[in-house]
């Protein structure tokens, strides 16, 4: 395992295609997923009303990420579509993270430390109980 | 309307708005508050967290393209978005307290900002004397790549730079944009980077600092399945079918046409939000 943290295993180059696909993939994958639950939800739901004008906030279990899996099991159109958001939000957040593996390879420790704090920030405020 | 005839509006809005933002240079999530408030009569709580979701998909979509050519300055990003993440978090918890009336009134002088931003000549700063010492501690000064060989550049002022970028974060997590324009000010007028440099770095910028706000927005229910579905959708196919058009395509005369469009939305938002009715 040790060669993996070794700068010739991963050239530079290789990191920042590993990062232009993973971009790539994360924006694919969150499409399906809003294409498929959207084709669900407009089958079952496409008939009703729109109800956007006042603000009520989303139905309870599509603002976690639990209730979300919760619904995407029982092949919830809407869960399935809050899934692939999820999977948008998720895609910067995994290219911050791949970025200080990145300047760990460098060996750019300066940088590695800014990543990190970049990461806490996003994470403190996934888990700071922010939501009021 | 039904549902179905909503989301098939809603995506052909959202595709004209991920061209136009595309081909313009201004994001496709600028467009989609005014058209989901204005067009659509949606709440603009709901708007907000649409277009969070939104900037994110057009940033992540066309920065895949970008990390290849080696113009974006990781580095510079990188550093600033501690100052966009965190002004993030701010924003998006003052937004709690700001009524949605005055959110109204600031989403629409951003946007007057950013329609006259469009139309300034970009300056191409080259400037190979190095005078921030910050800059020189923190290796922010790079250099990108030309037909005719590597071109270096210097940053500076990092400090004025960083605090406009703390403010640019506070408006994205407040407003719900990428707030692009205010990004490339930073960058261009007080860092004096080279255009090329930082309109790539700052696209590279707009996803991280929208994920730090979406994921508050999500948890406080702004986030809506019911819009992300044809915004998504939509703003993704329009920003890809409006890079493919950018080679033929009149930009300048689209630009004026589309600034035009902007900030007639953006009266409106400002005036509806005046007499209240946002």
């Amino acid at each position: 395992m040790k060669h993996i943290f070794n700068k010739g295993y991963w050239a530079d180059k290789d990191i920042q295609q590993l990062i232009g696909k993973q971009l790539r993939i994360g924006v694919v994958t969150a499409s399906v997923l809003v294409f498929i639950g959207g084709l669900i939800y407009l089958y079952r739901h496409g008939g009703e009303l729109p109800g956007y004008r006042e603000f009520t906030g989303v139905r309870a279990g599509l603002d976690s990420f639990s209730g979300i899996i919760q619904g995407v099991r029982g092949i919830h159109g809407m869960e399935i579509i809050q899934l692939g958001v999820v999977c948008l939000i998720a895609t910067p957040i995994i290219r911050v993270a791949l970025s200080a593996f990145a300047f760990l390879l460098e060996r750019d420790y300066l940088y590695v430390f800014i990543t990190l704090i970049v990461l806490g920030v996003i994470c403190f405020s996934m888990v700071g109980e922010l939501a009021g | 309307m039904t549902i179905l005839a909503f989301t098939l509006i809603l995506l052909l809005g959202a595709f004209t708005a991920g061209m136009l933002g595309s081909l313009t240079g201004l994001g496709g999530g600028v467009v989609i508050i005014p058209l989901l408030t204005l067009v659509f009569h949606v709440d603009i709580r709901y708007a907000i967290g649409t277009a969070l979701i939104a900037s994110i998909a057009t940033s992540s979509g066309s920065a895949s393209a970008y990390v290849k050519e080696g113009i974006t300055n990781i580095r510079l990003g990188m550093f600033l978005e501690i100052a966009t993440t965190t002004g993030a978090v701010i924003g998006a918890l003052v937004a709690v307290f700001m009524p949605t009336n005055i959110v109204a009134i600031i989403f629409g002088c951003v946007l007057i900002f950013s329609a006259i931003m469009s139309f300034k000549p970009k300056a191409n700063n080259v400037n190979e004397e190095d005078t921030s010492e910050l800059a020189r501690k923190l290796r922010l000064n790079g250099d990108y790549p030309t037909p005719a060989g590597k071109v270096g550049y210097t940053v500076h002022r990092v400090a004025g730079g960083y605090f406009m970028m703390m403010f640019a974060g506070i408006m994205s997590g407040l407003l719900g944009i990428g707030s692009g324009a205010l990004k490339v000010l930073a960058m261009d007028n007080i860092m004096r980077i080279p255009f090329k440099v930082s309109t790539t770095t700052s696209n590279f910028m707009i996803g991280v600092t929208a994920a730090a706000s979406a994921v508050v927005y999500l948890q406080r229910g702004y986030i809506s399945p019911g819009l992300c579905l044809p915004v998504v959708l939509g703003v993704l196919a329009g920003a890809f079918g409006g890079s493919k058009l950018l080679v033929r395509a009149n930009v300048s005369k689209l630009r004026l046409v589309f600034s035009v469009v902007i900030t007639f939305l953006a009266i409106q938002m400002i005036y509806n939000g005046y007499t209240g009715k946002l």
